[in-house]
């Protein structure tokens, strides 16, 4: 399935610093952060009213790269290149798109890989554990800084939907539009439990050493079996059995010892190892914390949905998919419910999908379409048309 | 847009809050919006026909309408519209009753069983009558309610439900251009059109 649109062809990291003087970042756990730097990057133009900004906010082991090519020889674009570039759902030709990678994260933003000031070497676990609200805020600061006082729409799937969430209701009048996608204003103990087993895999490899491992080997083992676990919630039942049954790898019979039998092992062994060359394990442990942490209600509603996000001015498109089974469709039908008794406008769809949580980051017509129009109602309200980059 | 449609329009005052239950594609709440600068939301079943509504730029819940209703706080809208769809719902009293407990004002349509064709077809072929507006065989059809206008009068009495206005039409599906029927319209009319309301006092 060849998505619609163009690439937005070469793009660039780059980094914004803050916090460098009084201004730390203080975080949730009433710790402080100083200084903060976010990678970040941007497709298309800025109006000039500053009306066609929309932030994209990444998944668990997503970064600032959404769209597009670092270099010629680059053989993958950015995760979410289906739906960002010219022509695409978040059309670069008419919006100006932002996306950061979180704090706590690894791809370039401040997190426990980063250096500490105060001791000159890797924070480790002396790294301040940040929620779902100390992304947002810092991206807060960064849109900000890029200009931008009312983002047109915050988009993003999974965590990201988490991070789209807290923006409407701790910045209402920045948001106009909302898109979370596949995702929940509270993990279930289902999700919870996936990501303490993954963790614990980081911790039980001799080689975590408590966090601090940056001098030595790394913990690579601990994560590659983090991210199995992680990926088979990303999967579904069907998707599963369509892509490797129970087909063998490399082998006519089974071999009666441990190799990597079936191709579903062969698969998430390569997986998890690929994801060991490009992430930090002790990203992986603040990062799946703080959705674990996540608790919309709790934090800004007293315990009510409804009142957290009365809190909201935007408009709402929330979409899930039929075989995600981390974050069911009940858990954002559950969010769609406490939007209606706020009284805030509010759509919804629960798309087809057999390909499990995953469908977001994948290719889907139906997806793209719903995202572009909904996007679209809110710039056609905009008296300014942005000009035409592609001349 | 279908003359049925247009007579349901024809009742909502410009700048009206409005919820359209199974509003399929959005036909109606596309013509609203832009008409009348009505602010409208639909809930629809069909995921294809949710997506249509988007692409629409329409608000729009993808849901079982008996489910949705309930979210509501009490007069939440002006107008719940009820089109075309009060033969597929298993307990009408429940869904009018949530209607117009949410809205001031309902508004429900539905193909006349008693019209003379399908009163012919069952007296004279002997057969479960099949029209463009109620189109399936016995066996396959989504509509498991045979409504006619008198019957909706009796119901709405008997549910204590005023109703503020009434259309017949006999216009056959789809077409744009309608005539409306004055005389004998539970013999004649293809549609009924019903505006409701509290019963006063």
């Amino acid at each position: 399935m060849q998505a619609q649109g163009g690439s937005v062809g070469r793009v660039e990291k780059c980094l914004f610093t803050f916090a460098e003087g009084d201004d730390a970042l203080r975080l949730e756990s009433g710790r402080r952060l100083a200084p903060v730097t976010l990678a970040y990057e941007t497709y298309g133009c800025l109006n000039k009213d500053a009306t066609n900004a929309v932030l994209v906010c990444h998944a668990l082991s997503g970064d600032s790269h959404a769209a597009g090519y670092y270099s010629q020889s680059d053989h993958k674009p950015g995760w979410w290149d289906d739906y960002v570039g010219p022509g695409k759902a978040l059309d670069t030709d008419r919006l100006f798109v932002i996306c950061s990678n979180v704090v706590s994260g690894c791809m370039g933003s401040t997190g426990p890989s980063s250096v500490n000031p105060q001791t000159g070497r890797p924070y480790g676990l002396d790294f301040p554990v940040v929620t779902i609200g100390d992304m947002v805020e810092a991206q807060r600061r960064l849109v900000e800084h890029l200009g931008v006082s009312r983002l047109l729409a915050v988009v993003g799937g999974s965590l990201g939907g988490m991070q789209v969430l807290e923006w409407t209701v701790r910045f209402p009048e920045m948001v106009r539009a909302a898109i979370p996608l596949a995702t929940t204003t509270k993990h279930s103990a289902l999700a919870i439990a996936f990501n303490e087993v993954a963790r614990q895999a980081i911790m039980a490899d001799p080689k975590w050493s408590n966090g601090d491992y940056y001098d030595g080997e790394l913990p690579q083992h601990g994560l590659a079996v983090a991210r199995m676990i992680g990926h088979i919630t990303y999967l579904s039942d069907e998707a599963m059995r369509r892509k490797f049954d129970r087909r063998l790898q490399d082998r006519c019979d089974i071999s009666f010892n441990f190799e990597a039998d079936f191709q579903v092992e062969s698969y998430l062994r390569h997986q998890g190892q690929k994801f060991t060359e490009r992430f930090d394990a002790n990203s992986f442990l603040y990062i799946t914390k703080a959705a674990d942490y996540f608790h919309l209600e709790s934090s800004w509603g007293r315990g009510s949905l409804v009142e957290a996000f009365s809190r909201a001015q935007c408009s709402f498109l929330a979409v899930s998919f039929t075989s995600d089974w981390l974050y069911p469709t009940y858990q954002s039908r559950a969010m769609v419910q406490a939007m209606k008794k706020a009284g805030l406008d509010v759509s919804f769809c629960e798309v087809h999908a057999d390909c499990g949580h995953d469908a977001f980051l994948l290719p889907n017509p139906r997806l793209a379409s719903m995202l572009g129009s909904f996007i679209g109602r809110f710039l056609e309200q905009e008296p300014e048309e942005v000009a035409d980059r592609a001349v | 847009m279908r003359f049925d449609l247009q007579v349901v329009a024809s009742w909502i005052e410009p700048g009206a809050k409005v919820l359209d239950l199974g509003c399929g594609g959005g036909v109606l709440m596309e013509h609203l919006a832009r008409e009348k600068g009505v602010r409208a939301t639909g809930i629809e079943n069909s995921e294809e026909k949710v997506a249509e509504c988007l692409s629409k730029g329409l608000s729009v819940l993808h849901g079982d309408i008996n489910e949705e209703v309930l979210d509501y706080s009490d007069n939440a809208f002006d107008y719940v519209i009820l089109s075309q769809t009060l033969q597929q719902v298993y307990d009408p009293a429940r869904i009018i009753g949530q209607m117009l407990r949410i809205g001031s004002r309902g508004i429900v349509s539905f193909p006349n069983f008693s019209h003379i064709g399908i009163r012919l077809q069952l007296m004279l072929g002997g057969r479960s009558p099949i029209s463009k507006e109620l189109p399936y065989d016995w066996f396959d059809t989504p509509n498991i309610r045979v409504i006619t206008i008198k019957d909706f009068r009796r119901f709405c009495k008997k549910l204590g439900v005023d109703i503020q206005a009434e259309v017949a039409t006999r216009t056959p599906h789809q077409e744009e251009q309608g005539k409306l029927v004055h005389l004998l319209p539970n013999l004649r009319a293809i549609y009924g059109i019903f505006l409701l309301g509290r019963q006063k006092g």
